[in-house]
């Protein structure tokens, strides 16, 4: 049976044909959709963790229990899950692990670029990487075969290209007469005191050498001569744009991209007249083949930055005045349309989101806001624009206490972190710890909106709700902060404006450590009872005086319209209103109110 | 069956369908026998920004980015977010847009005037183009909703593929409930 399946769709896909057993993930763009199709296979116990650490931990037991697992992330939550990654290294494993790491290459959605292929050669874990959706299904199988077969995880690389890209898949049915997992003893294997670990790392070199070695044969190492006088070698979806653009050029597609297949390469150059190297983001192939001795070009003409698309390769090709002769595609059939610039279209908060009316009143009082990753990151944009600081998950509570700790006593009242529910459960709550044990006198306020929205509404540890949509404990966001030491916990209704200004009034001037928690859910939040719609709201024109206030908030249901009344009019637009209420309190001449 | 690569853009605002248009796009081209990639991002561009959908078939297909300049198809959902995405069409490339205009924030907040004339400027750099009444023929249809349907149906037309995989793959993305309406629209938009 054939289906269109997204990359992510295909691993899911792959790790059920695979009989993978346990599968655990933080969401994060592009990889969320793995474990949100998994869940589809009840054979996969497949669940959310608080953040990519303890999901690749999870992965690891079920691992040492014999169970085959996967485990998802996007390129910075590998950061996250460094620390038992480098270590799962030495160990090894005793079911299959394959780790997905999702880079993003031009951060379509992402604080950095980071090429994690860079992992794959400093945790000595090889690494695979598929150039289509077919690719993703069968390369997570393999994936968890040599991890068994070389007793070591293994990661599968998408960039989001591959990750978000549909393409046609062929479906197997899954596997049978896997081991069955149980507790099997193998503590020196396992338990990684010097003198064990000792022992593992030489198993961690000759691992690596002997498949180095096997790379040269592996089928999905592809050597494809074509026209000899020009050779690239390229892996994942470059390897489609290079196929593309220059059809007729030999290629060496590479599926496993760490550890590198030398003779191969070797083979390879020695065939064809120039070799060039097409892969995004760092020089990752092209040093290691450099250091060989092998002339190959590449980074000197192709951009270290950003994805690379069919026409960048094309261009960068151009500008070198070296297309290949035999390219049937010509860079002067770029066409150019005449254009005059126009409106950007940035994303912005939704109608009715909780996070709006806090930005408002932070942007008020002038606050220097220390920010963190989500939706509420969009409180940077104009015309909210209260946000100073946002480096990654969790940073913003650190972050805050190292501000505090710089600047004078009267300055430190300015700061305030700003952090999301399940940010603060990813990585935040140490953070807090951090400041009110070391008595940082700053303000933090978790943004709870009782969903990991950002990613496209996932459950978390504060949702009360599992992967599987089962209710479970929910954590209490009030009780974790006062267990913590904190002495001031207050929770406020951030869709009322005066409430949440006194209540960042009063926080911001008390030199202590204190915690504002709001309570209002996520528009998007899908589970009936949670978030619920108010009357809708209108303008009346014959009171609104064209004062403009009700735009500083940046909703997208209101709408400035310059050519009505006097000096212009507001108007509420009633399919996107969500009577949220905050847009009436800043209208000092009672214009807005309950529509008729 | 061509065999040249077909290429198609759709292009709009976040939350507007797009995605479920190109899924169904996607779908009857693997039904009528073709390869089929298709590309998009999701996650930021979401929450109201602009959003491109590339959806490419053909007997076999490389890059499932549509190549600049090459696009045989601009699939709009708005008539600003069209006009942005006019350089990814060839010379000769054909327009189906949605009569649509929505604000982004800067003209919400009056700091910048929706661009007028659209249309017409389009039309002067593209003659194949299609201006479509998506929400009145939706409501003619019998839902407000299925305007997105409407488009597709309109987009059918200027492709060579057979109309019975058009209804299955309707059949197949959209609820059943919603059936008899979409399969109307889809009509509508095929007649225009």
């Amino acid at each position: 049976m054939r289906e269109i399946l997204s990359g992510n769709e295909a691993i899911a896909r792959g790790a059920y044909e695979a009989g993978v057993k346990v599968a655990s993930a933080y969401p994060g763009t592009p990889s969320t959709e793995i474990l949100e199709n998994i869940i589809q296979y009840k054979e996969i116990d497949s669940s959310w963790a608080p953040n990519e650490k303890v999901a690749l931990e999870v992965g690891i037991g079920a691992s040492f229990a014999g169970a085959r697992a996967l485990v998802a992330m996007k390129h910075v939550g590998v950061n996250v899950a460094a620390d038992p990654l480098f270590t799962l290294s030495y160990t090894g494993v005793k079911g299959g692990l394959v780790l997905v790491t999702a880079d993003d290459p031009e951060m379509h959605s992402s604080q950095n670029e980071q090429d994690n292929r860079n992992y794959a050669k400093f945790a000595k874990v090889p690494m695979l990487e598929p150039a289509d959706s077919q690719e993703c299904k069968e390369f997570t199988r393999l994936g968890l075969e040599l991890s068994e077969e070389y007793d070591t995880p293994v990661f599968l690389r998408t960039t989001t290209r591959i990750s978000h890209s549909k393409s046609v898949v062929q479906l197997a049915e899954p596997v049978t007469g896997l081991p069955v997992p149980a507790l099997v003893k193998n503590a020196a294997k396992q338990v990684m005191l010097p003198s064990n670990a000792r022992v593992r790392h030489p198993l961690v070199e000759d691992r690596m050498l002997r498949l180095a070695e096997a790379a040269n044969s592996m089928a999905i190492n592809r050597l494809e001569l074509r026209d000899t006088r020009v050779g690239i070698i390229t892996s994942g979806v470059c390897y489609h744009y290079v196929r593309e653009v220059f059809p007729d050029v030999s290629t060496l597609k590479l599926g496993l991209v760490h550890p590198l297949p030398m003779d191969l390469i070797r083979r390879f150059a020695a065939a064809v007249d120039r070799l060039f190297i097409v892969e995004e983001l760092d020089p990752f192939f092209e040093e290691q083949i450099k250091a060989q001795g092998i002339a190959v070009s590449g980074k000197d003409f192709i951009s270290l930055c950003g994805e690379l698309t069919p026409e960048r390769i094309l261009t960068a090709f151009a500008g070198q005045g070296i297309i290949p002769e035999s390219t049937t595609v010509q860079a002067a059939t770029l066409t150019q349309v005449a254009q005059e610039s126009l409106p950007g279209r940035p994303p912005n908060m939704c109608p009715g989101c909780p996070h709006r009316g806090v930005f408002y009143v932070l942007n008020r009082l002038k606050a220097y806001v220390t920010g963190d990753i989500g939706c509420y990151t969009l409180g940077f944009l104009p015309p909210l624009s209260a946000m100073e600081t946002c480096v990654c998950m969790g940073a913003s509570i650190g972050n805050a206490s190292g501000v505090v700790k710089a600047v004078s006593e009267e300055e430190r009242k300015k700061v305030v972190a700003v952090i999301g529910d399940s940010t603060f459960c990813h990585t935040g709550i140490n953070g807090l710890m951090d400041m009110v044990y070391n008595k940082v006198p700053a303000t933090v306020v978790i943004l709870d909106n009782r969903i990991t929205a950002m990613t496209g509404r996932q459950d978390n540890p504060a949702s009360g709700h599992t992967l599987s949509n089962e209710a479970t404990y929910r954590v209490d966001l009030a009780e974790l902060c006062r267990v913590l030491g904190v002495q001031h916990v207050r929770v406020v209704n951030p869709f009322d404006l005066e409430e949440t200004e006194k209540a960042l009034r009063e926080e911001m001037e008390r030199p202590e450590t204190s915690v504002i928690i709001t309570d209002k859910p996520c528009v998007l939040v899908k589970r009936t009872g949670v978030f619920l719609r108010g009357p809708l709201y209108a303008v009346d024109p014959e009171k609104c005086t064209g004062c403009r206030a009700c735009l500083k908030i940046g909703c997208p249901a209101i709408q400035w319209l310059p050519d009505e009344g006097v000096r212009g009019l507001s108007y509420i637009d009633p399919t996107l209103c969500t009577g949220c209420d905050v847009c009436r309190q800043l209208c000092k001449f009672s214009a807005i109110g309950r529509a008729k | 069956m061509s065999e040249r690569v077909i290429n198609i853009l759709l292009v709009g605002v976040g939350g507007q369908g797009i995605l479920l248009a190109s899924e169904i796009l996607s779908e009857t081209f693997m039904l009528a026998g073709y390869d089929v990639k298709k590309s998009e991002i999701h996650g930021m561009s979401q929450r109201g920004g602009s959003v491109v959908s590339h959806v490419r078939y053909g007997r076999e297909v490389f890059s499932p980015l549509v190549p600049e300049g090459e696009g045989d198809i601009l699939f709009g959902f708005e008539l600003m977010e069209t006009y942005r995405y006019l350089p990814l069409l060839k010379k000769g490339g054909s327009v189906v847009v949605n009569d649509l205009e929505i604000a982004p924030s800067s003209v919400l907040m009056g700091k910048e005037a929706y661009p007028q004339g659209l249309a017409e400027k389009i039309r002067a750099q593209f003659p194949d183009f299609l201006l479509v009444d998506g929400q009145g023929l939706a409501r003619e249809a019998g839902n407000l909703r299925a305007a997105n349907t409407v488009l597709l149906g309109a987009v059918s037309r200027r492709l060579d593929i057979a109309g019975e995989y058009w209804l299955q793959a309707l059949e197949k993305m959209v609820p059943a409930k919603a059936l008899d309406v979409n399969r109307k629209a889809f009509q509508l938009g095929r007649e225009l």
